[in-house]
């Protein structure tokens, strides 16, 4: 059988899909170290896209996904599920209140640094796009088989949140370019 | 850690990211190459929903917006089956749809066509599909709407669909349209799908034995997402 073909979004995803609030992963009781991710969407202008759909889906803080899949014997949060979803807001900004996940097996015996796996929607984008974000802070993303897949090694700073403290919270900017010259590295998986 | 992989996004099936008929993805739609990713834990999990709380009528797009009135226009039917590749049902995975109102015009600040809201019309829901793959949602028929991609542009009827699937790459947002409705063959972003094939697979089709008598024409939509590469159990007989 045959995939079933993707369409947009739309400008008016928002009343069927970002009505109520999505975009916080972290409870109470979810371990790890809390942080915000946020950033906006660009276009081809550089514009800021004000009717873009960031989600997201990470491991917990252990490294361990929430899905039978995951056959790995790493601590299960129950209280995290991992994935969630932002609209953005009236200055264009997506963001995600979660906490930093573990890292996570990767081909063979490799290790993926600490990542969160992204999928970014608009008008105007017929087909979702892959993408990820990694910590600027992380060493391990230099041992990274992803970001080492990336020929192109000017490319593989797309994807690397830039880390601030802000009143004593840490805050990762990932903002995301559909084109130009700094265009994120989108996959294809 | 074993992976059992996915099949890659069929591109023969999917849009291009850029398709100049359709203006918006002009300068919105990714350029450059992709990189290709081995896929790993990341790709092969993803949200499965299973403790959602879907709340009963959610899936009754003429009755949720809880005022006690039904919305106003055709009532309709929408059904199918969510199988992937491999023809295998996709069992309890969350479908969200949103659509506009009968007049054609959606309930956001954002869209200012000058046709009539209706206070009893969200034009939003949600169902998880059954062990079978199935679903079902009531609703009414959306209409055509004016946009701004072209002179006297008009989008066909159409219900927007999200689905996740089992993993993080069965990820799908599609549309679908109604059977025989003349503003098909002139839509950008249908015809963004290289294949004629593609193309009619997005059109529902009538269902006469799923219509209920003196109640509401039926719509069947299947959808297919990405199925694994190998079958690591049996296979399925039919």
């Amino acid at each position: 059988m045959k995939q079933t073909p993707s369409q947009t979004v739309g400008p008016f995803y928002a009343i069927g899909l970002t009505c109520k609030p999505m975009n916080v992963l972290a409870t109470d009781s979810t371990q790890g170290q809390r942080i915000r991710i946020e950033g906006r969407v660009f276009d081809g202008d550089g514009q800021p896209i004000l009717d873009a759909m960031v989600e997201i889906w990470q491991a917990n803080a252990y490294g361990r996904y929430n899905h039978p899949d995951d056959k790995q014997e790493k601590p299960f949060d129950r209280s995290f599920t991992g994935w969630g979803r932002s609209g953005t807001d009236e200055k264009c900004f997506y963001s995600f209140e979660t906490i930093k996940p573990g890292p996570v097996p990767g081909p063979g015996d490799t290790v993926q640094a600490p990542h969160l796996n992204v999928v970014v929607f608009a008008r105007g984008m017929l087909v979702h796009a892959f993408t990820r974000i990694y910590f600027s802070e992380e060493r391990a993303n230099e041992s990274d088989p992803v970001l080492n897949s990336i020929k192109n090694k000017d490319r593989r700073s797309t994807l690397i949140a830039a880390r601030e403290e802000r009143q004593g919270n840490t805050i990762y900017r990932f903002d995301i370019r559909l084109q130009g010259k700094d265009e994120t590295v989108f996959f294809d998986m | 850690m074993k992976i059992p992989e996915y099949k890659p996004r069929d591109w023969k099936s999917h849009p291009p990211y850029v398709f100049k008929a359709y203006g918006s993805s002009v300068k919105r739609g990714p350029l450059r190459k992709l990189v290709p990713v081995r896929q790993t834990s990341s790709e092969i999990t993803g949200p499965l929903f299973g403790d959602i709380k879907l709340e009963a009528g959610e899936n009754d797009l003429t009755r949720n917006a809880d005022t006690g009135k039904e919305a106003m226009g055709e009532r309709i039917i929408v059904f199918g089956r969510v199988l992937d590749e491999n023809e295998r049902p996709v069992p309890h995975s969350l479908i969200e749809i949103w659509q506009a109102n009968a007049a054609g015009r959606y309930r956001h600040a954002v869209d200012q066509h000058n046709a009539p809201l209706d206070p009893n019309f969200i034009g939003a829901g949600r169902c998880a599909t059954n062990d079978k793959g199935e679903y079902r949602f009531l609703t009414i028929k959306p209409g055509a709407y004016p946009w701004l991609n072209h002179p006297n542009a008009w989008r066909p009827a159409h219900i927007h669909l999200s689905l996740f699937g089992p993993s993080f790459v069965t990820r799908l947002v599609t549309q679908f349209f109604f059977p025989g409705d003349p503003l098909i063959p002139l839509d950008p972003i249908l015809n963004s799908i290289p294949s004629p094939s593609g193309r009619r697979r997005l059109i529902a089709s009538y269902s006469h034995d799923v219509t209920e008598p003196e109640f509401a024409l039926a719509y069947r939509f299947d959808i297919v997402l990405r199925g694994r590469k190998s079958t690591p159990f049996e296979k399925t007989r039919r």
